[in-house]
């Protein structure tokens, strides 16, 4: 888990430096045009609907109803953004959605570590059961959950409040596995020499189990901020109210709020939502593909 | 250290320190029971709130006769499910949902291995490849079904453009019925190859370089070293993937909402989709519990194949 997969190219790659060359030359050169012409039509497919996006985002809409179609704006115009500033309170849903993933994946990484600690250091006969209880929720999935969970959000009066909308997706049990698979290979010595020393749990935790875990917990953290940010379902059944309504649930909401499909504020609220998680994504990405394809590699 | 050692309580203390011991033990087992509480108990009492007891309230509600909201339910046994079952929309919704998962999994297992084995070759400019086509993993599904619906938009979307340029007219993807489908398909798999193909490349990147060159002094071309050796050693992650993607393509919902809303007509509207049309737009949540109950138990089934055949997987590692 601790390669990631882009250690791992460069490993392969610089032992492949010795593969004989030049033996049927012409055909090599065939079908090397051939794999760069299929790399290109694949970036070109993955990346120009972004761009269009991000385009779309700064045309007049005489730029985007207009066939046949410009690529691109005459001149970068903000008139977009601001035409969904006055739809929806989007300045206020973004800092909702900024506060519900922080503490979101905040508190995920918090429950997953000090539930994972338990689960391996201390000592307690039902340990086992406990842990059964986290496995077995990784299968079921939260649709599952939604009308129940949802008559109880509405008993407890908490539609349309923060807490409606984060204190049932809390529980982590995907963080806690993952944890408590990484704790089982921390060298046992050290912690025993802690203890010796007289340092009670909670200080082994943070002192010493959290330290050597940081790769663990930064994949796990970014999952959870990928996860929070873009969850839709659960925030958009609690929440009709735009005081604490997410961007997503926002995204929907200024869909639903033009009869006719505006595409360019339609663009402009898209690149809200997702030029956040496109940064993350850009500056971590090592970690984060890290983190997401942690289950599959590690067998 | 383990507690279960204690000798029996009905034994007297023969010594003084014996007793002075064994009451340490117990302040410390008492002291370890604390901790874990503290420290286990909050995560764990969330898991019980908020997951396990969902799932069995879920088993009750689909065995009334109840509308969300209201405060009056009846007790019907198992007729949520008949109604279910003979229901006229039934076939159409898991004919859709088979489709969608049929067409979403085979599609991104074989889209996925074209692209890792193209992201595998020494290929200037595969570093920028694999950030696009991971790209889209980590955005919103509302977000990423939105911009995609003005790429179909049939008069001004970019689509339509490319289609003309190659003499075709663009269908009326959002309100024709198999094109709604096909389009969110096609979304599907932009968002989700990505991911594939990065774990399929981590699969190809395990096979040791030397079963290559094995393959190449056996006279082996690149078709038949790829058919009888790549292929079979990337089976446990093939299985992997596969079970994966059937699970989060059953339960995709953030696409279908954004772009079609279950229409035209339900054409879209999947197992997961009528759960949520069913609970909160018409409201019938004793019904929609059986259907969720339902998915509920196809992905039981799934996930336990997968765990059947878990052993299975780790034999390359």
């Amino acid at each position: 888990m601790s390669t990631t997969v882009d250690e791992r190219v460069e490993a392969q790659t610089a032992g492949r430096n010795d593969q004989p060359k030049g033996r049927r030359r012409p055909f090599r050169a065939h079908l090397d045009a051939g794999l760069y012409l299929t790399l290109i039509a694949a970036i070109l497919v993955m990346s120009v609907p972004l761009i269009w996006m991000f385009l779309a985002s700064f045309k007049e809409s005489g730029e985007i109803y207009s066939v046949p179609l410009q690529w691109l704006p005459e001149a970068f115009d903000w008139a977009n953004y601001e035409q969904v500033a006055t739809s929806i309170p989007i300045g206020r849903m973004f800092l909702n959605s900024v506060f519900l993933t922080i503490a979101g994946a905040g508190l995920k990484v918090f429950l997953g570590l000090t539930c994972a600690y338990a689960l391996v250091f201390i000592d307690v006969p039902f340990r086992k059961v406990a842990f059964i209880v986290v496995i077995f929720a990784l299968l079921i999935p939260s649709q599952i959950t939604i009308i129940p969970n949802y008559t109880l959000i509405a008993s407890l009066g908490w539609l349309n409040t923060y807490q409606g909308i984060l204190v049932p997706g809390l529980a982590s049990a995907f963080g806690t596995f993952l944890f408590r698979q990484h704790f089982l290979s921390l060298p046992i010595s050290v912690l025993e020499a802690a203890q010796m020393d007289g340092a009670g749990h909670w200080r082994r935790l943070w002192r010493f189990v959290v330290p050597m875990s940081v790769p663990t917990i930064a994949a796990v953290g970014l999952i959870s901020l990928v996860a929070e940010w873009n969850d839709y379902l659960w925030p958009m059944l609690v929440t009709d109210n735009t005081d604490t309504m997410t961007l997503p649930v926002g995204l929907t909401l200024l869909q639903s709020l033009d009869g006719l499909q505006n595409w360019g504020v339609l663009m402009a609220a898209t690149v809200v939502v997702t030029t956040p998680m496109l940064l993350i994504f850009l500056v971590l990405q090592r970690r984060l593909v890290s983190g997401l394809t942690a289950g599959a590699v590690t067998g | 250290m383990t507690a279960s050692t204690a000798t029996p309580a009905t034994l007297a203390p023969t010594h003084p320190h014996e007793a002075q011991r064994r009451a340490a033990r117990r302040r410390k087992r008492l002291r370890n029971l604390g901790f874990f509480a503290l420290l286990a108990g909050p995560n764990i009492a969330l898991l019980l709130i908020f997951v396990y007891r969902p799932l069995l309230l879920s088993f009750y509600y689909s065995m009334l006769q109840w509308n969300m909201g209201s405060s009056v339910a009846r007790f019907i046994g198992f007729e949520n499910y008949v109604r279910w079952f003979t229901d006229p929309d039934t076939p159409q919704v898991m004919g859709t949902t088979a489709i969608f998962a049929v067409t979403t999994v085979g599609g991104s297992l074989v889209l996925g291995l074209g692209l890792a084995l193209l992201l595998n070759k020494k290929l200037f400019g595969r570093g920028i490849a694999r950030t696009v086509a991971f790209a889209p993993y980590v955005l919103s599904g509302i977000a990423v079904g939105m911009l995609w619906l003005y790429i179909f938009d049939p008069r001004y979307g970019l689509l339509s453009t490319l289609l003309e340029a190659v003499g075709l007219s663009s269908p009326q993807w959002y309100t024709t019925s198999p094109w709604a489908l096909i389009m969110i398909i096609i979304v599907y798999l932009w968002k989700h190859v990505g991911y594939v193909a990065l774990i399929y490349l981590a699969g190809l990147q395990g096979v040791p370089q030397d079963l290559h060159d094995a393959a190449a002094l056996d006279g082996a071309g690149k078709t038949r070293t790829f058919a009888s050796i790549v292929l079979p050693l990337l089976g446990p992650v093939t299985f992997f993937l596969l079970i994966t993607t059937i699970l989060s393509s059953l339960q995709s919902f953030d696409l279908i909402k954004a772009m079609t809303d279950g229409g035209p007509l339900g054409s879209t509207t999947t197992l997961m989709y009528q759960i949520y049309v069913e609970g909160f737009q018409t409201g019938r949540a004793g019904f929609a519990s059986a259907a969720a109950t339902i998915l509920f138990v196809i992905l039981l089934v799934i996930t336990a194949i997968q765990l059947k055949f878990m052993e299975r997987k780790v034999h390359y590692a």
